[in-house]
């Protein structure tokens, strides 16, 4: 296979991986952020916690993986990238460790404190990367300061601030009120009783909202930003008509087809942001000729051929046992199944 | 300053995530190991003890997850140079760990845990086994890359894009550095693991609570130390003589051996001129360098000043000692650690023989203390590695201050480094209360019977595990 054909590939393999990415953490990241809101009992707290018990670990694996892909793929885009935006990954990282010791720890005890401040780690913790994630991809799509530095490398020029623009910040609400919305469909397909009902009266709401930032976000994406619009056109249009099917099956109750149009509009809206970018990969805001492209970022072909064959073997594997997973746990849940939920598993000592 | 910062910052987040890291690896394979009994011979005290011994791994595990986070990005943020230059390398085994090693341990760990009552039984058993062996294929691909910095093979310089590149993934893959160190590491979480089950054990024995559990469970643990300590002698052999091929200097820093010596002595104690170019006093043991290095007693060991004259000619001028008592410390902490933690291990079996049980204040001091040794003696020999490798990042090819980040500001990596600090100290912390929390609660007294998807009805059973 060319050169040209395996970055292609690859190009494709890493939007898929953000597609996994977004798709299955964006819900626990809407859950997360609506665990105060939703939650209106520890009863019913530990249920939304219970949902994502069993699979928030295995949904972050597709951003490690998304990671290290890129590092093996495009070095280039991997090493500019995470320097460039150095300030906002931390914040990032913070927010993913906050929240994953949170769902493990916030029930080992019952003190009342003890479990607000957990509460609270996982509304930031889901909060500042459902942000922030959007507000990058943003970036990468409008072009940040990039310029060739004497070693010959295509480095950031920027600081913190420049990410902070209106774009990037409508890119940022965008992905904010998405995930809430498909955590909020997510928890009305998981859950029974009360808290079914409240996540289900919210998903309109917060669905309309999402809608607006959405075709703002877009709309100035195709634009002004895309450099390939024929294509981006229909990518647009797909996500327009699977929001607008989550949020119509969801009046009619059907909950695991709007589910599957919330997270067809997440893909669609992943699609939107590569195709953007298509060829680039961080284009240059300064010199569009000074740009990391597909071709000036990647690996070798040797190296682009070996991850190729472990990737077409690996990912359907581990598509079949998470897929299975999200079987075998697809039972909804009811706050009521939550033995004695104001005691920690930790409160009782016998030594 | 940046540079101070980014390896301070390295160090810090790195060795943080390998203390968890060794003990997640031993507890999995042990606790598979023991709910494996109980799956073979129905006695319920192997239930009670894969529960007990599982809330302490999970509680455990949470926290080697989102410390890992943190590795996969650090490369690029503050080592993009280096990223750069061995991307095309170094970024196949690092993908390749999470699509092969991630995602089952996660996937496998999460069914575990809230599968006790939704898988059948043998079915439930093999997901804490796949979890375990995702593990150890995390380990397997993370010490490949790391052999590759130790020990560049496999590749070519490209004199155009000045990286770099890859022409054999199997010898990345299959070099002797990366199989000895993959050997040395797996025994050493084993090690971890058996330490901790038998420090835990042993204090619950002297308490006296859960007995007909934690018997047998010191007896496993405690063997589990013995057994993996004779395969780190050896395995840490294997190591050192594959160093002194590749890494000459990092043996003879690890000697404070500033001469080339044949009949080398292990010296026990050293202290070094001011400006570290003579030993000025020294207790040794003879030959037993030579013999570490070379296989036999007279063997010639290369010393460091004449190690450093070689690479001046091969390299160009530069200091190519790395921080010499660092790395002479640290290799003898590292084997000293390990052999407390083995000694003990082979007393509580001398105590514990027959029915007796030791009530002795100074056996339950000790059983506190026995998880944290091997943890010290991990932590010091992977020091031992990286420092003795300086001033290479990737040896012979890159070296550490030419590898960081040229367009990320002091100030940036301080904010970093600050944060990541704070942020590790405090869930440290949090993570030991509530450690010591679950082993005060001790094993559950009867295991509710589970009923695995036979009610079907209507759903709403309680749960047997929620978070």
């Amino acid at each position: 296979m060319s050169l040209e054909n395996l970055q292609l590939i690859w190009f494709i393999l890493i939007a898929v991986l953000w597609t996994g990415f977004l798709v299955l953490e964006g819900f626990d990241f809407g859950v997360g952020m609506l665990i105060n809101y939703l939650g209106k009992s520890e009863a019913e707290k530990r249920t939304m916690v219970t949902t994502l018990g069993p699979v928030w670990d295995g949904n972050e694996v597709w951003l490690l993986v998304a990671g290290g892909a890129t590092f093996a793929a495009f070095p280039e885009w991997y090493a500019t990238l995470f320097s460039g935006f150095y300030l906002p990954l931390f914040l990032i990282l913070v927010g993913l460790i906050l929240r994953g010791v949170a769902f493990e720890y916030r029930s080992k005890l019952g003190d009342k404190k003890w479990r607000r401040n957990w509460d609270l780690a996982i509304t930031v913790g889901s909060f500042i990367p459902a942000l922030l994630f959007g507000v990058a991809f943003a970036n990468l799509v409008r072009g940040v300061p990039l310029a060739k530095s004497q070693d010959g490398y295509i480095e950031y020029v920027g600081g913190f601030f420049n990410l902070l623009n209106p774009y990037a910040l409508i890119g940022g609400l965008t992905t904010t009120t998405v995930f809430l919305t498909h955590g909020a469909i997510f928890l009305s397909l998981k859950t029974s009783g009360d808290l079914r009902a409240r996540a289900s009266a919210l998903v309109p709401k917060i669905g309309a909202v999402a809608a607006l930032f959405a075709v703002i976000f877009l709309a100035w994406t195709q634009i002004s930003y895309s450099n390939n619009p024929q294509l981006t056109l229909y990518s647009v249009a797909v996500v327009v008509i699977a929001w607008v099917s989550a949020l119509g099956f969801h009046l009619l109750n059907r909950d695991g087809i709007s589910f599957t149009f919330s997270s067809i509009a997440i893909t669609a809206t992943v699609a939107t942001i590569f195709l953007s970018l298509y060829p680039y990969v961080m284009p240059s805001s300064l010199n569009i000729n000074e740009s990391l492209t597909i071709a000036n970022a990647s690996s070798t072909p040797y190296t682009l051929r070996i991850m190729t064959i472990v990737a077409l073997i690996m990912t359907p594997i581990v598509l079949a046992y998470q897929g299975w997973t999200y079987w075998v746990f697809s039972k909804r849940l009811s706050a009521a199944q939550i033995p004695d939920p104001e005691k920690g598993s930790l409160d009782d000592l016998h030594v | 300053m940046n540079l101070d910062l980014a390896r301070w910052q390295f160090g810090i987040t790195t060795v943080y995530h390998f203390l968890f890291v060794p003990l997640t690896i031993g507890l999995a394979f042990l606790v598979a190991g023991i709910q494996t009994a109980w799956y073979r011979t129905g006695n319920e005290k192997y239930l009670r003890a894969t529960k007990f011994f599982g809330k302490l791994f999970l509680i455990n595990f949470a926290m080697g997850v989102v410390t890992g986070i943190v590795q996969e990005f650090q490369f690029g943020m503050n080592w993009s140079t280096y990223s750069r230059f061995v991307g095309d390398i170094f970024g196949a085994p690092l993908a390749i760990e999470g699509l092969l090693a991630f995602f089952l341990e996660s996937t496998f760990l999460g069914l575990w845990i809230f599968g006790w009552d939704r898988l059948p039984k043998g079915l439930h058993l093999a997901t804490i086994w796949a979890a375990a062996s995702g593990t150890a294929l995390s380990a397997y691909f993370i010490l490949a890359a790391n052999a590759w910095m130790q020990h560049p093979v496999g590749y070519v310089f490209n004199e155009v894009t000045g990286r770099a590149e890859l022409t054999d993934f199997m010898q990345v893959l299959t070099q002797n550095t990366a199989v000895s160190a993959f050997i040395h590491t797996m025994l050493a979480s084993w090690f971890t693991g058996g330490a901790f089950i038998a420090g835990v054990a042993a204090w619950m024995l002297v308490k006296g609570k859960a007995i007909e559990v934690m018997r047998p469970m010191a007896k496993l643990g405690a063997i589990t130390v013995i057994a993996s300590f004779i395969g780190l002698f050896a395995s840490g052999d294997w190591t050192a003589k594959v160093m002194v091929e590749q890494q000459p200097m990092k043996m003879a820093a690890a000697e404070a051996l500033y001469e080339t010596t044949e009949n080398a002595p292990f010296s026990l104690f050293t202290i070094g001129t001011l400006d570290g170019s003579r030993p000025i006093f020294a207790i040794e043991v003879p030959y037993v360098t030579s013999f570490l290095a070379t296989g036999t007693l007279s063997g010639e060991v290369q010393g460091i000043n004449n190690l450093q004259a070689e690479m001046e000619e091969q390299f160009g001028p530069g200091d190519y000692r790395p921080n010499i008592p660092v790395t002479y410390w640290t290799f003898r902490f590292m084997i000293g650690f390990g052999a407390i933690a083995a000694a003990f291990a082979a007393y509580m079996l001398w105590a514990t023989r027959g029915n007796r049980r030791p009530v002795n204040i100074w056996f339950a001091r000790a059983a506190i203390a026995m998880p944290l040794v091997p943890l010290a003696a991990n932590s010091t020999g992977w020091i031992f590695t990286e420092m003795g490798r300086q001033p290479w990042v990737v040896f012979g090819l890159l070296k550490t201050a030419d590898a960081v980040s040229p367009n990320v500001s002091a100030l940036s990596v301080a904010i970093t480094l600050i944060g990541f600090t704070l942020l590790y100290g405090i869930l440290a912390v949090i993570e030991v209360k509530l450690l010591i929390r679950a082993i005060k609660q001790g094993p559950p007294e009867s295991v509710p019977a589970s009923h695995p998807d036979r009610i079907h009805g209507n759903g709403e059973k309680p749960l047997t595990f929620s978070y």
